[in-house]
């Protein structure tokens, strides 16, 4: 099985989005491509015409991370960061996320991704938990949203240009 | 720490409600039983281990989330199911697994450029040993 056909979307618990994927890599080179920033950079832009512009990540327990996306053309802005709640090298990687234009109240999210060794491949599990319903609710209220479905939509034909 | 917010924005309060009725074994195995033909609530409790009211709140549940509707007939009132919300929390999910999928194909690419790289730097290393 290719490794792009292993990628699977659950939802385990009404406020948890849960995202498995293996990758044909040790997963010491894995971490590093989810937290370096020259490497981040590299595979964290998009969607169409958007790139990472600005990414910053003080990898210890309570350091910060920053990301900026600009969109090439327009020159808009939409950044997000957080904080780091737990680190365990080359393994486990818990942080806050709260995007800029404040689309939801509280603290944001929080991601959790997990790698395990599967041989030579590596497993990525990553979950997304949101911390109240009105998270969703609000996000429905910005204007970014139908700018996004568009750009889900263009995803595929610009994945496909970019790696010609 | 991942571009979550992105796919989070396309998601709506009625979504909310789907996946909350989703997230339950109990309440996914009720569908499972509707999407074979509608049933009454007695009939719907029996392959469980629960008592018709615990059958009847799930019920509650997804009703809320317009998984599940009730049929006309007074004395059954049989229930079956609604597939318009499951196709667009379907849809949904599919949505954001291209968003993954497109990313996911990027470090892919990526991982091979570096598992290459340090491949590079050992036989560097080796031939620096021996001669």
């Amino acid at each position: 099985m290719k490794n792009a056909d292993t990628l699977k979307v659950t939802t385990p618990s009404d406020r948890e989005i849960q995202i498995t994927r293996l990758f044909d890599a040790p997963r010491q080179l894995v971490f590093d491509a989810y937290t370096k920033p020259e490497l981040l950079k590299r595979w964290l832009f998009g969607p169409d015409g958007w790139s990472l512009a600005v990414c910053e990540v003080d990898l210890r327990v309570g350091g910060k991370y920053r990301y900026v996306w600009r969109h090439l053309q327009n020159g808009k802005e939409m950044g997000m960061g957080g904080e780091i709640r737990e680190l365990v090298v080359p393994e486990r990687l818990v942080s806050t996320e709260k995007f800029d234009e404040a689309w939801y109240p509280g603290e944001g999210a929080l991601g959790t991704v997990v790698l395990t060794e599967q041989g030579k491949r590596t497993l990525v599990t990553q979950t997304i938990r949101y911390e109240a319903k009105e998270a969703r609710d609000a996000a429905l209220q910005t204007g970014m949203m139908d700018g996004m479905k568009a750009g889900y939509d263009r995803l595929d034909t610009v994945f496909a240009e970019l790696q010609q | 720490m991942q571009l979550s917010g992105y796919e989070r924005q396309a998601a709506g309060p009625r979504l909310d409600a789907t996946f909350a009725a989703l997230a339950d074994p109990t309440r996914r195995a009720i569908l499972a039983r509707l999407a074979t033909g509608e049933a009454s609530v007695a009939e719907l409790a029996e392959p469980f281990a629960m008592t018709q009211p615990a059958i009847s709140k799930h019920l509650k549940v997804l009703e809320r989330a317009g998984l599940v509707s009730q049929g006309r007939d007074a004395q059954r009132r049989p229930r079956r199911l609604e597939a318009a919300p499951l196709a667009e929390a379907t849809e949904w999910l599919e949505r954001y697994r291209k968003f993954w999928r497109g990313r996911f194909k990027a470090l892919d690419d990526l991982l091979a450029e570096l598992k290459q790289n340090q491949k590079q730097r050992g036989r560097e290393k080796n031939r620096g040993g021996s001669g």
